[in-house]
């Protein structure tokens, strides 16, 4: 079972998760989340071998649906509530992604 | 002098409306008029949306009377602001939603208002619904409406809070790790969570997604029942919506209880349970026992584990799912600075940066830490097989008895800011709620007293799955022997 929580843990899952934390909310976190992970950790001493992992609990299977083209939003409405539409040209805008 | 509309049951107005004896304008009015009252004191709602309230009534006003298909003609209802309403803003609690706009309804919110129902606004909730408390707003806490210096729970606070100071007679919330149950309980009016897949999340905004049903609050067991039939049902738009049709809950409701079987797990009415909560449940139990229901001692041996199993489960599904807040298709982005000008993968974490809050930031990252390589066996995989353990356990319980009863919350209200800088505090609050959902069972809570204090406290029923029916049956024979539903905040006069 993994030892302590600590803020190169939390600088290393705000860059994947895409969160700018300042340097208090990474201390804080840090702290925070160790306490509630060695809390958490109470289940490893859990004995659950050939004990099935459950990620859902329904029963029923998926199914398709016919394939049929059927009313949906317009392109005006799902550019609506973008910050930047691009709307003459139907697009989402972002900042640059390559180089330049 | 007869009963002001706001004090009347979903039930009691939809009959005058159809009846002629009253108008949806009149009920409209009075609703929004009870919410201008007390929202300085309250601050149940993140948006009012009085004017196309007042249309929709004018409407159903102007609609010949039929005699009554509709089910909630007229009835003004509050919705929980992370349940989509088109053309009414959609926050979620979040700042990073603070403009949306849904191009959509939910299907419950369409269900809604084809059954007749006038929806006045959206109600408060902790962001993206995650607190148990409403602290977690970016719009500010809601009130307690039996103690002004203290929480209402939550997340689905606001809700509650609205239904409580008789703002409205119903609303809806939703439940993930007992955001209905909770807040029903600390604020003394009735929450129910449905079965996972009875109701269609098309249109909730997603936390977790294996866990979120949305659920109705009232103040009588009847009305829970009620907004239950008309929300319940397949749905083409969720495909893990279940493809059973609901009953018409109402039918349930007989006052039978005798040879029933009520569970008592002994241990949730022990350790680390306030006092009176511990004696009001006990107290409860009696009320059944006493209507002919046979009280069993049942053991939920895995139920200590459920607090870490769903802080693992519910934070890795809301770091995937909060993935989609971006600053690209919808929502906030942060501009000004430098953001706007650098690359595409600043923008992206200042706009979350910015407008996440502590809570909300603190699961993204438990979440991504839980599914990251490394530590996804240990933590992840770990509180999956424990998840079957804890619903194993209810297995074998209802193989003994009909339904479970327990407090919903360990303590009454909490005083706003006590616990706001703990979370694993925070977190355990949900002791006695959070098992419910990881097995995917409906569970209610209802009013059974209250402390010294005068705080109310929550009975939870829990039952076998797909099974409401017995739940509401037995919650609606626990009203009609007991009056503390009947009792209301100083506030709401």
């Amino acid at each position: 079972m993994p030892a302590e929580f600590t803020k190169s843990d939390v600088d290393r899952l705000a860059e994947l998760a895409r969160l700018a934390l300042t340097d208090e909310e990474k201390t804080l976190f840090a702290g925070q989340l160790d306490r509630i992970l060695q809390y958490a950790r109470q289940i490893c001493a859990l004995d659950t071998s050939g004990v099935e992992a459950m990620s859902h609990v329904l029963e029923q299977q998926a199914v398709d649906r016919p394939d049929e083209v059927r009313l949906s939003l317009t392109e005006g409405q799902a550019l609506a509530n973008a910050p930047e539409p691009a709307l003459d040209q139907g697009l989402f805008k972002v900042p640059r992604v390559i180089g330049g | 002098m007869s009963t002001p509309p706001m004090q009347m049951t979903a039930r009691d107005i939809r009959d005058a409306i159809a009846g002629g004896t009253l108008s949806a304008v009149e009920v409209c009015r009075q609703a929004l008029e009870a919410i201008d009252r007390l929202e300085p004191r309250l601050h149940a709602f993140v948006t009012v949306a009085g004017e196309r309230a007042m249309t929709r009534a004018a409407e159903i006003d102007r609609r010949p009377r039929d005699g009554g298909d509709a089910p909630l003609l007229g009835v003004p209802i509050a919705i929980k602001d992370n349940i989509l309403t088109r053309g009414v803003r959609t926050t979620a609690g979040s700042r990073i939603l603070d403009a949306f706009d849904p191009p959509c309804d939910a299907t419950v919110v369409a269900r809604l208002e084809a059954a007749g129902a006038v929806i006045v606004g959206k109600t408060n909730c902790d962001e993206f619904a995650m607190g148990s408390s409403t602290e977690n707003s970016a719009y500010g806490a809601s009130r307690n409406p039996w103690a002004l210096d203290r929480t209402p729970g939550g997340s689905s606070g606001g809700s509650a809070v609205a239904v409580a100071s008789s703002a409205v007679p119903v609303a809806l919330g939703s439940d993930t790790g007992g955001s209905v149950r909770q807040p029903a309980a600390l604020c003394g009016v009735v929450g129910l969570k449905p079965s996972y897949g009875r109701v269609s999340r098309y249109g909730l905004v997603a936390f977790a997604s294996s866990l979120d049903q949305i659920g109705p609050f009232a103040r009588t067991v009847f009305d829970t029942a009620l907004l239950l039939s008309v929300i319940a049902g397949p749905d083409p738009c969720d495909s893990t919506s279940a493809r059973r049709p609901a009953p018409d809950f109402t039918a349930a409701l007989t006052g039978e209880v005798r040879g029933l079987r009520l569970g008592v797990v002994r241990s949730m009415l022990e350790e680390g349970v306030d006092a009176d909560v511990s004696q009001r449940v006990r107290d409860a139990v009696e009320v059944f026992r006493s209507r002919g229901a046979l009280v069993v001692d049942v053991d939920l041996p895995h139920a200590r584990f459920a607090i870490p199993v769903y802080y693992l489960i519910a934070t890795a599904e809301a770091s995937s799912n909060l993935a989609r807040y971006d600053g690209v298709r919808y929502g906030f982005r942060m501009t000004g600075t430098h953001a706007d000008t650098a690359d595409l993968k600043t923008m992206y974490e200042e706009t979350r940066a910015r407008g996440f809050g502590a809570e909300v930031k603190r699961r993204i990252t438990l979440g991504t830490y839980v599914l990251s390589a490394g530590y996804y066996e240990a933590y992840y995989l770990k509180a999956q097989q424990v998840r079957t353990l804890i619903r194993q356990d209810y297995d074998k319980a209802f193989e003994r008895v009909d339904l479970i009863a327990t407090p919903t919350s360990p303590t009454p209200a909490f005083r706003l800011g006590e616990r706001v800088h703990d979370p694993l505090q925070m977190y355990l609050a949900d002791v006695f709620t959070v098992g419910v959902p990881l097995a995917g069972l409906p569970a209610v809570s209802i009013p059974c007293g209250f402390t010294r204090e005068r705080l109310p406290v929550g009975l939870q029923l829990v039952g076998r799955m797909w099974d409401e029916e017995t739940i509401l049956r037995a919650a609606d024979a626990y009203q009609r022997d007991t009056d503390f539903w009947k009792e209301r905040p100083g506030v709401a006069a």
